[in-house]
């Protein structure tokens, strides 16, 4: 069951890169970075439960956080030009 | 096969459905502003079936209760970035689709 749940959810970040490849603007390429990276959080706690370890919800935890981070990070660069 | 495998199940390819739609509306809908409508919400609805799927299949104890973090952050977080996205891209000057007739 849970295996052919990390297949579709692969399966779906395929179809976002080839958003982000194809992306005319910029925010397109950030907004699919943003969405491959809230697909990574739910693949990790699938293969949690695959591989028999449920501890990998930290795991996840701590990817959703870094993946917003990216996502602000690069939005004030684009902003700012710089990020200090 | 107890309960709890079918309502987990149930929920996890329900959860899936939503991100397979989110994708799909990122990769097909014409202009920059409307595929931040299918990333943003269905994305995060997606991603919150999936979660409480596992929590369900979990049970009742401390796993669980990350989970549910999980999921608060994410009702958090994806709103908040993709309204970011849309504030950069609209100070950037990027103008929305607009039909060619007017």
């Amino acid at each position: 069951m849970f295996s052919i749940a990390a297949t579709i959810l692969i399966i779906s970040a395929v179809i976002t890169i080839i958003r982000m490849l194809k992306g005319p603007t910029v925010f397109d390429r950030i907004l699919a970075a943003n969405l491959i990276g809230t697909k990574t959080v739910i693949l990790i706690l699938l293969l949690g439960y695959i591989y028999g370890r449920p501890h990998f919800s930290d795991l996840a935890l701590v990817y959703a956080l870094i993946n917003f981070i990216v996502t602000i990070a690069l939005l004030r660069y684009m902003e700012k030009g710089r990020l200090d | 096969m107890e309960i709890r495998m079918i309502i987990s199940g149930f929920l996890i390819f329900a959860g899936c459905f939503f991100i397979v739609v989110a994708s799909l509306g990122v990769l097909r809908l014409p202009d920059f502003y409307a595929r931040l409508h299918a990333g943003g919400k269905a994305d995060t609805m997606g991603q919150t079936l999936v979660v409480l799927g596992l929590i369900v299949y979990e049970g009742f104890n401390i796993l669980s209760l990350k989970m549910l973090f999980v999921i608060i952050f994410i009702y958090i977080a994806n709103p908040t970035a993709t309204h970011a996205i849309a504030k950069a891209a609209w100070v950037e000057g990027l103008k929305p689709w607009r039909k060619k007739n007017d």
